[in-house]
């Protein structure tokens, strides 16, 4: 089975044949949870002088073509981005094409995830300006590439591991390009204030301080110093004025929404219930969850027990929201510490409450450092497209192989006390408990606890959770009962998507192994 | 029932499509989930196609063809063309809008396409809890099969209010399909009919699938309550069935609260009387409110008329869903009453009704001191019950065992130490 590159596939320690050479570069296959050993020094950008730039610290350009141009920017390079501003975002797509219309061909795209609204690089792949994206590819792009039509290889991180591979030297960026809601002429940034206001920064901090070349594009100029920042515009090039960098309305949702289904609702409160009876909703806890429907009212539910109990967390992570807000607020929780800001609520709290804090993936997800928040937190509350019967996970791929999420936070998250799954058991028909995962995203040693609105099902790995829940009265069942009795609702096993043997993408995992291949559309 | 709307499919089955008529059962588009668009478009030779469109079809597209194909060959349909336009319907849903279809085109008639039964339960209590019965629109098959798992006390299949009367005939198979094929653990299965004629049809579809309890919408006179009754008691002999079927009538007006008391006693299968307040204040010409004084005395009479003929009393519905503290004020007041219970139209509503409904653990502990005093009594020979120095009078023994009863099948009697302290 070889690619047009003459990829040699080998299988890995969780069985999954995947590739040896991604995009040129060799690749160690995945070894186990911990089980590869990194070796070396971290990389580097280039030594700077302030001879080169200018002594009353004004980097402005008057335009990002000007500012490429200085940069350098010339065929083959790597150009990355942040998504801070969601589906609003209008200076990534911006960049590219300005590149694009410069004649710059073959771009690597490194975004720290896409949306929708950035569909219109599929024309710039179709054109030749990009060559392949490496990051997240969801809605048209990730059935762009599912199809085998992007040239490059798809490679999906992990926020962790889009830090550790700019660290470790596996990805070398040659332009970041920051869009900041807010920033002076030096290029210090926050995304805390302005009319483009989105929260925190940290997607782009790692970019900032291994590229090459940084520009940083705003919409809200305002005279030295931008304070306080989230990017020191001691690593910044250049700094270019617009008139607007996105769609305020699309950057943050202005309102997220608990989830109206009886169902989803029922899941989110057995979640609540089992931090309860599992004994690890208790005083000085942390939790992270994110800005799903379930999720958001789980939050709510814990609330509610966390009042009942007079019970307080030390901490709670997040995609922050106004529900994470609130318990800040009424003094359930002492921290917020909030890795990307999810609604308006969220982006006053952070710029206005000394204890809603913004935070990296440095700092929250990278594995290869020393240590990091996500392994301290007792419990995180994730969604997933799939979960097998041994509790691998799933989270890039619809159950017909199409790319369909990123990874986000997802993988780093794994390593909480208590993770927890929590998804309905079934999806317009289709079974979430499958016997193995379309796409391998998460190794089943590290998901402890599934959670469907037919049950609650605790990896056998984990005894103690089993023990601390006897005597509760949530519906606890092995994961296969839920499996068959969502096979006899569905009307037996489903029938196995066709997929090619080519791979178009590659899922890494957390300490940059390849832990599994997605495979091109028939 | 005939759509005047022609099927494009490609090829030669468009021209012969052209000049017939096609016949459509149930819901396809892009905000539907769980239902699918079955379209019958009878011919006179070519055999059965069958063309599918399915969010579904790459894990249940050979299941639907093979379900379909079978429907089709039961029903004796020899050659047609068949447009499933499914948005992931599970296999009793896919079955009941196939035969809906083809019905539709035969003016009604057609062989019955049975799913799969499940297990049959066992027969509930007449005086079993009635706390909480779930409202499920007889037409959107989306949420039946979750209905349980928020355990309410009973769900109720509506075909009344909550269906179109144009999709009267669709949803009595579907509701008689969920029947078979919905695993309701431990909920009791009523069934909402049309008020008679349209109610016969009902009952034609429904009984043989042995439903716990039919609702008798818009009840005013005993006649009506018999009607059902004796329609139920003849599909039962034809079936061979004997498993008893319980009556719950709705009164909706003031001719039907006039009425209770006769309504209560005019069968022996009626376990409950309840009301519905929307139609009720429509017939007085009252707005309805959230305090309820304009149905008071509707609901006290209702209340009295239920105790005299020995059946239980349920209270109306609140439709705002969004409102739970009204909703615990109302259960409360209502409990207070008399009443044993309410409607829902949200599982959210569940928990908070069956908290109102919920006698306090004070008065729990109360009626079990009552309790293990008058087996104290009882178990020394003595004619008279007395807790420490005040003698308890039969009544209240009798309203404290009732109330540990309830208390005990709610499951809010505290477990351990129950003697006197």
């Amino acid at each position: 089975m070889l690619t047009e590159i003459e990829t040699e596939l080998v299988k890995n320690a969780a069985g999954r044949l995947v590739p040896t050479l991604v995009n040129g570069s060799d690749q160690t296959p995945y070894l186990g949870v911990g089980q590869y050993h990194p070796a070396g020094r971290k990389a580097a950008p280039l030594i700077r002088s302030n001879k080169d730039y200018p002594e009353d610290g004004d980097k402005r350009v008057p335009d990002l073509e000007t500012a490429l141009r200085l940069c350098g920017v010339r065929d083959h390079m790597v150009i990355s981005s942040h998504h801070h501003l969601r589906d609003g975002d209008a200076v990534a797509v911006q960049a590219l094409e300005t590149a694009a219309r410069m004649g710059v061909k073959d771009l690597m795209w490194f975004p720290s995830a896409s949306f929708p609204s950035q569909k219109t690089v599929i024309d710039l792949m179709e054109s030749g300006a990009v060559h392949h994206i490496e990051g997240s590819m969801n809605g048209p792009l990730g059935d762009y590439c599912s199809r085998g039509k992007m040239r490059g290889m798809g490679v999906l991180r992990s926020h962790g591991g889009r830090w550790q591979a700019i660290q470790d030297g596996e990805v070398h960026i040659d332009i970041a390009v920051i869009a900041a809601p807010t920033a002076d002429p030096f290029g210090n940034c926050t995304g805390s204030v302005g009319k483009s206001a989105c929260g925190g920064l940290g997607f782009a901090l790692a970019d900032s301080m291994y590229a090459d070349k940084v520009i940083v594009v705003t919409d809200n100029l305002v005279p030295f110093p931008c304070v306080p920042w989230q990017i020191q515009g001691n690593n910044v090039d250049y700094v270019v004025e617009v008139p607007s960098i996105g769609d305020p309305a699309k950057i943050v949702s202005g309102t997220t929404q608990i989830t109206r289904s009886p169902d989803r609702l029922l899941i989110a409160r057995y979640v609540a219930e089992f931090l309860r009876d599992a004994g690890i909703m208790r005083d000085g806890f942390s939790f992270q969850a994110g800005a799903g429907g379930i999720a958001l009212a789980f939050v709510d539910y814990l609330r509610q027990m966390m009042k009942e109990a007079k019970v307080k967390a030390r901490f709670v992570r997040g995609g922050s929201t106004k529900y994470l807000v609130e318990l800040l607020n009424e003094g359930l929780t002492d921290y917020v510490l909030d890795g990307q800001t999810f609604d308006l609520d969220g982006v006053r709290s952070l710029a206005t409450n000394s204890r809603h804090v913004s935070t990296s993936p440095f700092t929250s997800y990278n594995y290869h450092g020393k240590g990091n928040i996500a392994s301290m937190i007792d419990a995180v509350v994730l969604g997933a497209t799939e979960v097998d019967v041994n509790f691998n996970g799933n989270v890039v791929t619809h159950s017909d192989g199409r790319l369909l999420h990123g990874i986000g936070g997802w993988q780093n998250c794994l390593f909480a006390g208590c993770t927890i799954l929590a998804l309905p058991s079934f999806r317009d028909r289709i079974p979430v408990i499958v016997d193995e995962v379309t796409t391998l995203t998460g190794p089943g040693e590290l998901i402890d606890v599934v959670v469907t609105e037919r049950g609650i099902a605790i990896n056998p790995r984990r005894q103690d959770l089993i023990d601390a829940t006897k005597g509760s009265k949530l519906p606890i069942r092995p994961i296969q009962d839920i499996q068959k009795e969502v096979f006899a609702i569905c009307g037996g096993k489903p029938q196995k998507p066709k997929l090619t043997d080519r791979p178009v993408a590659v899922v890494k995992w957390v300490d940059g192994t390849v832990l599994d291949t997605v495979w091109g559309l028939s | 029932m005939v759509f005047g709307r022609t099927v494009l499919v490609n090829g030669m089955s468009a021209t012969v499509l052209e000049k017939q008529q096609v016949f459509s059962a149930g819901r396809c588009g892009k905000d539907v989930r769980s239902d699918l668009r079955a379209t019958f478009g009878p011919r006179s030779s070519g055999g059965i196609e069958i063309e599918l469109i399915s969010r579904v079809a790459t894990y249940y597209g050979e299941s639907i063809r093979t379900q379909a194909l079978d429907a089709l060959q039961q029903m004796g349909v020899v050659d047609c063309l068949l447009t499933i336009e499914d948005e992931g319907a599970l296999p009793f849903v896919i079955a009941a809008r196939i035969e809906a279809a083809v019905r539709r085109a035969w003016g009604g008639k057609g062989k019955r396409v049975l799913p799969e039964r499940t297990a049959k339960q066992t027969p509930l209590q007449r005086d079993r809890l009635r706390r909480s019965r779930l409202y499920l629109p007889g037409a959107e098959p989306k949420y039946f099969i979750s209905a349980a798992l928020h355990a309410p006390d009973a769900v109720i299949l509506d075909l009344e209010d909550s269906v179109h009367p144009d999709e009267k005939d669709a949803a009595r198979i579907l509701v008689r399909n969920a029947l078979r094929a919905v695993d309701f653990g431990a909920c009791e299965r009523m069934v909402r009919i049309n008020q008679l004629p349209l109610g016969l049809a009902d009952l034609e579809e429904s009984v043989p699938e042995s439903p716990d309890l039919i609702l008798i919408p818009k009840t005013e006179t005993p006649k009506q309550v018999v009607d059902v009754a004796r329609k139920i008691a003849e599909i039962k002999r034809h079936h061979a069935m004997s498993d008893p079927i319980w009556l719950m009538p709705i009164l909706e007006s003031a001719l039907g609260i006039e009425n209770a008391y006769e309504i209560a006693k005019a069968d022996d299968h009626v376990v409950a009387l309840t009301i519905g307040l929307e139609d009720y204040t429509a017939d007085l010409g009252v707005a309805k409110t959230a305090e309820g004084m304009e149905s008071l005395y509707a609901r006290t009479r209702l209340v009295n008329a239920a105790k005299a003929a020995g059946v239980q009393a349920i209270d109306s519905v609140i439709g705002d869903v969004g409102n739970m503290d009204g909703l615990r004020t109302w259960g409360e007041r209502s409990r207070a009453m008399g009443f044993e219970g309410m409607g829902c139209v949200h599982p959210g509503q569940i928990p908070v009704i069956h908290q109102a409904f919920a006698p306090s653990q004070a008065e729990i502990e109360k009626a079990l001191k009552i309790v293990a005093a008058f087996d104290d009594a009882k178990a020394h020979g003595l004619g008279v019950v007395s807790l420490g120095s005040k003698m308890i009078d039969p009544p209240v023994v009798n309203r404290a065992i009732k109330l540990v009863e309830r208390a005990k099948a709610m499951g809010v009697v505290p477990s351990g130490d129950l003697t006197i302290r």
